[in-house]
């Protein structure tokens, strides 16, 4: 057992929820579930960080700073997708400017379902996590200190992102969140017209 | 200072300072908790903590950030070494400084707007403690009549008896120099600041492991400082100097969890405030006793 998983740093996300989650990661910290007693720290810097706690789901506005936090985390490194708009879009999934669960930004280790996850979820995510951490120690230390796996890139393209018939899945994501607000545009226009006739 | 102290002291304060720095931070931290009403870390938590630095990749925003560091961490040790062979008051305090100005420059060397508020801010301190550690300098040659630490041990009393207000002053920036809340602006080891991580933010693994050292190496530094106050010639000095140590960083860690952080105005105009009213209170004190005397 390493020294890696005594002392996991956690940076905290809120992508875009209704911030129920948001509330429920802080409440980990209070004395009555006091997660520093397994050494857990909220860092709020990704430098400092190796568990990087997100809740909400992604938009086109925030795909870009989740993959920043990301990118400036040092490896070993796991994502934890908290509550199910962060797993997969949850009740906001068929609105025009979701793009889905954090999965379509970077790449998830664990998903801790629940709307709004409870703090024991969200401190059982984090030993999971764990356990995740060590593997990619093991594996990073292994390559003689060097990247494991390729940083995300500012294009957005991670191993979550697979191709797919020849099209990334962020990119279909994208043109399927695009096609779907023409549509509704185009429906209020319709309606619009209706009304000024 | 001999060379056989000199070199004791450098043997000693290498290996047994990161040891007990690293068991006073565990304390603290599960001290804190207990205050708090939480179970809180494991003793040795910090050490763990620095070894998953130490374990994390090596990246850095520069190249020489980390040589910075490693200069800063050289220049407390020295400075630590000087301080326990009983070496020159006033070159303790001036490579401490140096040690401190390289922290400085590590975090300007970022270029990160954080990073630069960070210390700016930690320039801000310095300029609050440094008249103190001055006249701590001044009133010491007052009271011993040299500048040479061991001298201590040849006193009847305790230096406490004879610069009263001046220990008093020192309390006051000792929680600037300790990194304690309400004076820690530049960098807090709680959660979340409005600087992110102020001094710290753009130093990550290796190089963030060697600054929680090089803060290990510090505490003991200054825990030094206090015992220097109530040491003299007798055996019964060690059990004073030890539960006076224990006492003086309880309370630290006490005012750390009692006070909200302060605005630097306030921090500079309290911490002269202290040091000057205090300082020559004692001063004259010294004279008048001088003349009795």
């Amino acid at each position: 057992m390493s020294s890696t998983i005594k002392s996991p740093w956690l940076i905290h996300y809120d992508a875009s929820s209704c911030n129920g989650c948001d509330i429920e990661v802080l409440a980990c910290l209070t004395p009555l579930y006091d997660v520093e007693r397994f050494g857990i720290i909220n860092t709020g810097n990704p430098k400092h960080a190796d568990i990087f706690l997100v809740t909400g789901s992604v938009n086109e506005r925030n795909i870009g700073v989740l993959q920043q936090i990301y990118s400036q985390m040092l490896e070993p490194k796991v994502v934890i997708a908290c509550g199910i708009c962060a797993c997969s879009g949850g009740v906001f999934r068929d609105c025009y400017n979701n793009l889905g669960g954090v999965d379509v930004a970077i790449p998830v280790d664990i998903y801790a379902p629940g709307c709004a996850v409870r703090p024991q979820a969200i401190i059982d995510a984090v030993v999971a996590g764990l356990g995740v951490l060590e593997e990619k120690r093991a594996a990073f230390a292994a390559t003689g200190g060097k990247l494991a796996e390729k940083p995300v890139l500012a294009s957005g393209l991670s191993s979550a992102n697979k191709i797919v018939d020849g099209v990334s899945v962020r990119d279909a994501a994208f043109t399927k969140a695009r096609e779907a607000s023409k549509a509704l545009a185009s429906v209020t226009d319709r309606q619009e017209g209706a009304n000024n006739d | 200072m001999t060379i056989i102290s000199f070199a004791v002291a450098l043997v000693g304060f290498v290996i047994f300072a990161p040891v007990l720095g690293c068991l006073l931070a565990g304390v603290d931290r599960i001290v804190s908790a207990r205050l708090q009403g939480r179970v809180g870390p494991v003793l040795l938590q910090p050490y763990y903590d620095v070894r998953k630095l130490l374990a994390k990749e090596n990246r850095s925003v520069n190249g020489y950030q980390e040589f910075y560091i490693v200069l800063s961490l050289a220049f407390a040790i020295l400075s630590g070494v000087f301080f326990f062979a009983g070496g020159n008051f006033l070159l303790v305090l001036f490579v401490l400084t140096l040690s401190s100005l390289f922290f400085i420059i590590a975090a300007y060397s970022a270029r990160s707007p954080y990073a630069d508020a960070g210390a700016q801010r930690e320039i801000i301190q310095i300029a609050s403690y440094e008249p103190m550690t001055i006249l701590l300098c001044v009133t010491f040659f007052m009271a011993t009549n040299t500048f040479n630490v061991s001298e201590v041990f040849n006193r009847d009393l305790p230096l406490v008896a004879t610069l009263p207000l001046v220990f008093a002053a020192f309390l006051f920036i000792l929680t600037i120099k300790l990194r304690k809340s309400p004076f820690d602006l530049s960098y807090s080891h709680h959660a979340h600041q409005e600087l992110v991580k102020g001094i710290t933010t753009e130093m990550s693994g290796r190089t963030l492991a060697l600054v929680e050292i090089t803060h290990w190496y510090e505490s003991i530094l200054f825990m030094g400082w206090v015992a220097l106050f109530f040491i003299w010639n007798t055996m019964l000095a060690i059990p004073v100097v030890i539960i006076a140590v224990l006492l003086i960083y309880f309370l630290e860690v006490f005012i750390d969890n009692t006070f909200a952080r302060v605005k630097w105005q306030a921090m500079l105009f309290w911490s002269w405030t202290v040091t000057i009213i205090c300082c020559l209170l004692n001063i004259i004190y010294l004279i008048v006793l001088g003349y009795l005397g």
